[in-house]
């Protein structure tokens, strides 16, 4: 083995890279050899380059609570993560399966609540869900599609069988460092990629604007698209920046927007011009003070009534996050029985549901072996891992699932796939996982690949960039 | 273009300038005050009192230090944090800019800024400061001439553009006349004459603020007098940091953005009436006149009329901001 592979120990997980017998798999055969080349000195340099492009191209996200230096570089590990052709068709056959499914839940709830009516999903889980808007029910969203970019979370388990573990259906984040991470392994190993039949990702960028140009009112034909941003502060203010330049669209913020006679405005030079669609990066909740939170100083007071009359489109619709509730996740398989009656393609985690008395008294019981998850918090915030909380944790969680059943989530700690990732001059395996992009317009489209994140904790599995998640490239081979 | 971006850009193009002529012009006097006739204490107090003076930062200034001598004004108008136009503070600002407007300006301008503002964050401006103070000012004045390079070179010379030259052109302005100002602020050491040989060693200091020293002796082929420097720095017609220069350009980049003709006193708006006034003035006037009304009264009257232009343009192309 070289030198950068000794002693590496696949362990009992599913590993990306290597069979549980130490044989290579064979997608990995060749970035093997490469790699095995390279001594810790060479790859190091090569590590340096790549994060000192990321420094000062400004590729960062912001961190708070820390005074000075509040902008990171998001760490990057230059082993790919390597996705064999036929198992990404399956994964991308799943996921737009998934992401239909989820556009019929939203227009049938915002609408008829057929699933309702027919005892599918329960009202209260509905009604109850923190982001669902009752002030749209009744209100038809341009072309009928509400999730217009959602990236859904792939795991693989010990078996390496594909599981959901959420979907993010309001504005999902991320994407932007999937298209870095292109760029600088291309930079720092050329010539790997003409060893390797990888599919490109950058359509993604102009995949996006063709969405936001389809959904845009009244079928105009030179629509005026912009994306609004909380602003440099936010801590994705560097991803918002690239996609508008990318995309050559305005990038704008609540300040600089207008509602004026049933219109959407934003103040420029030579005065007012419309704004037809807004790719908006900033929740419901601060989206319009009269008529969400009358606290925010970031959004445009009035957006939502123009978008009630039709004359600007959103993306993604006010009232997604209904969908991605966690306890909504658990109904997933259910939609896509009821909707378009099929199996689902790609499993959820087995879940329980605090909300039902049987799974609740299963998770009150188990609590040290499961991970609790609140319903409405991400970003691997509000969470019992239970197999290494302490007994003062669990009890609070207890008494939080006792008081609040119907915010609560539970599901069997899962092994995480791992892959063979830098650490202090060698290779040890660090769990992963995926987010692909979807983007649903005139068709559906799924960037070849996705995010994947990297736990570069030893033995953690968050990976989670606000706790010392890093992420890799990730390579669909050509079939 | 949207109203805040081109206010985001005009500043971008005037925290720049900012930050190079404070480089410059303590990288010059840093120099002067190395010459053997100068160094005595008292007189060397008031030299640096008077460009703290010029920069009209005396009161911050005096908070924060508890002395005035060549080591605090450095620190103050090189590194201070406090200080919003130090150098260091200027790169900030500048980046800022920048970042909210990354989409308007192209990747290689955004870069080469960030590279700036990350060796000062690192430290390592500060250690080239401690190891060579000419290499660290060198260093200020090309990064901020790389950046003007890579922008006329990468950048679409369309509004955007315009909005940083009347950033950079109407700070420009500003700065010639105030380091010319500083002359008037410097006392001559007892016993020198005016006209003697301290009095055009300091006349020489402040052509070499404005990079001038060269293009002075080109154009006249003479010895440094006062009213000649003044004359240059004041009206050249083509040396780029002469105040007429500066408001030409500014004029010019006004023009293109309204779309308004230049030529026959055509104007539109407010801040074209103005810039033109003051072009005029620049133009016509001559040496004999601003010394009859005093070189100081006459910089301050120029100073006072670049602010109000600079209000204009905000009134006109970025007033409803605040609404």
């Amino acid at each position: 083995m070289g030198m950068l592979f000794d002693n590496y120990d696949p362990g009992s997980f599913f590993d990306e890279m290597f069979e549980p017998s130490g044989q290579i798999r064979t997608h990995y055969d060749r970035l093997f050899q490469r790699y095995s080349e390279l001594t810790p000195e060479e790859f190091e340099r090569k590590r340096a380059a790549a994060d000192n492009s990321f420094l000062n191209q400004g590729v960062t996200f912001t961190v708070y609570n820390n005074d000075e230096g509040t902008e990171r570089i998001f760490p990057f590990d230059l082993l790919p993560r390597i996705v064999p052709f036929a198992e990404w068709r399956q994964i991308e056959q799943g996921l737009v399966q998934r992401i239909t499914a989820l556009n019929l839940f939203l227009q049938d709830v915002y609408h008829e609540q057929r699933i309702i009516e027919d005892k599918v999903v329960p009202r209260e889980i509905v009604e109850s869900a923190v982001h669902f808007r009752p002030e749209f029910m009744g209100v038809n969203v341009p072309k009928g599609i509400y999730m217009h970019i959602c990236g859904t979370d792939l795991i693989r388990d010990s078996d390496g069988r594909y599981l959901v573990l959420e979907d993010n259906g309001r504005c999902p984040s991320g994407v932007s460092y999937l298209l870095e991470n292109r760029q600088a392994m291309k930079r720092v190993f050329p010539n790997l990629f003409s060893r390797h039949a990888v599919q490109p990702v950058d359509t993604y960028c102009q995949e996006l604007l063709n969405v936001l140009r389809y959904i845009a009112p009244d079928d105009k034909s030179e629509p005026t698209v912009v994306l609004l941003t909380p602003g440099i502060y936010n801590s994705a203010y560097f991803e918002h920046s690239f996609l508008a330049r990318t995309m050559g669209i305005e990038i704008v913020v609540g300040a600089d927007l207008v509602a004026q006679n049933g219109n959407l405005m934003m103040k420029t030079t030579k005065g007012l011009r419309q704004v037809d669609v807004v790719y908006r990066r900033i929740d419901d909740d601060f989206l319009d003070p009269s008529v969400f939170r009358k606290d925010s100083l970031l959004g445009v007071s009035g957006i939502v009534d123009v978008y009630r009359r039709g004359n600007v489109s959103l993306a993604n619709s006010i009232g997604t996050g209904v969908a991605d509730d966690k306890a909504t996740y658990y109904f997933v398989p259910q939609m896509i029985k009821y909707y378009l009656d099929q199996e689902p393609i790609l499993p959820n985690v087995p879940t329980y549901l605090s909300h039902f008395d049987s799974d609740r008294a299963y998770i009150l019981e188990h609590l040290s072996e499961l991970v609790v998850k609140a319903a409405n918090e991400s970003g691997g915030y509000g969470m019992l891992m239970g197999p290494t909380s302490t007994a003062a944790e669990r009890e609070k969680f207890r008494a939080a699932i006792n008081e609040n059943p119907r915010n609560y989530i539970a599901q069997p700690v899962v092994p995480l796939s791992r892959c063979p990732s830098y650490a202090d001059g060698h290779f040890e395996g660090r769990h992963i996982d995926l987010r692909p992009y979807i983007l649903f317009g005139e068709k559906i489209t799924i960037i070849p690949g996705g995010l994947t994140r990297v736990a570069l904790r030893k033995n953690s599995l968050v990976v989670n960039s606000s706790q010392g998640g890093g992420s890799k490239d990730t390579w669909v081979l050509n079939e | 273009m949207l109203s805040r971006v081109a206010d985001s850009l005009y500043w971008l193009g005037r925290y720049i300038e900012r930050a190079e002529n404070n480089a410059r012009m303590l990288d010059v006097n840093l120099q002067l005050m190395l010459d053997a006739t100068l160094v005595k204490n008292r007189y060397s107090q008031q030299h640096w009192e008077s460009i703290i003076y010029s920069l009209e930062d005396t009161k911050l200034f005096e908070k924060l230090y508890p002395a005035i001598n060549g080591e605090t004004v450095v620190e103050f108008v090189s590194f201070e944090k406090m200080n919003p136009n130090s150098v260091y503070s200027c790169l900030c600002s500048a980046r800022e800019s920048a970042r909210t407007v990354r989409e308007q300006i192209s990747s290689e301008m955004f870069e080469q800024l960030n590279r700036m503002f990350l060796d000062f964050r690192s430290g390592e401006a500060q250690g080239l400061f401690r190891s060579s103070s000419y290499q660290f000012f060198q260093w200020v004045m090309q990064g901020c001439h790389l950046f003007q390079g890579i922008a006329d070179a990468t950048m679409a010379h369309d509004e955007g553009w315009d909005f940083i030259q009347l950033g950079k052109f109407l700070e420009r302005a500003d700065r010639t006349s105030r380091i010319l100002d500083i002359k008037y602020h410097i006392l001559l050491p007892k016993g020198e004459q005016i006209g003697g040989n301290v009095d055009l060693v300091q006349w020489l200091a402040v052509l070499n603020s404005c990079s001038a020293g060269e293009p002075y002796r080109k154009h006249f082929q003479d010895q440094v007098a006062p009213w000649k420097v003044a004359e240059f720095l004041i009206k050249h017609q083509t040396f780029p940091r002469s105040i007429r220069f500066c408001v030409d350009s500014f004029d010019y980049s006004l023009h293109r953005i309204t779309g308004v003709e230049r030529g026959d006193f055509l104007y539109r708006v407010e801040a074209e009436r103005l810039s033109g006034k003051l072009l005029a003035n620049l133009s016509y006037v001559i040496i004999a006149d601003i010394f009859q009304i005093g070189l100081h009264e006459y910089l301050d009257t120029i100073q006072l009329r670049l602010i109000e232009i600079g209000n204009a343009v905000y009134k006109e192309f970025c007033e409803w901001l605040e609404t």
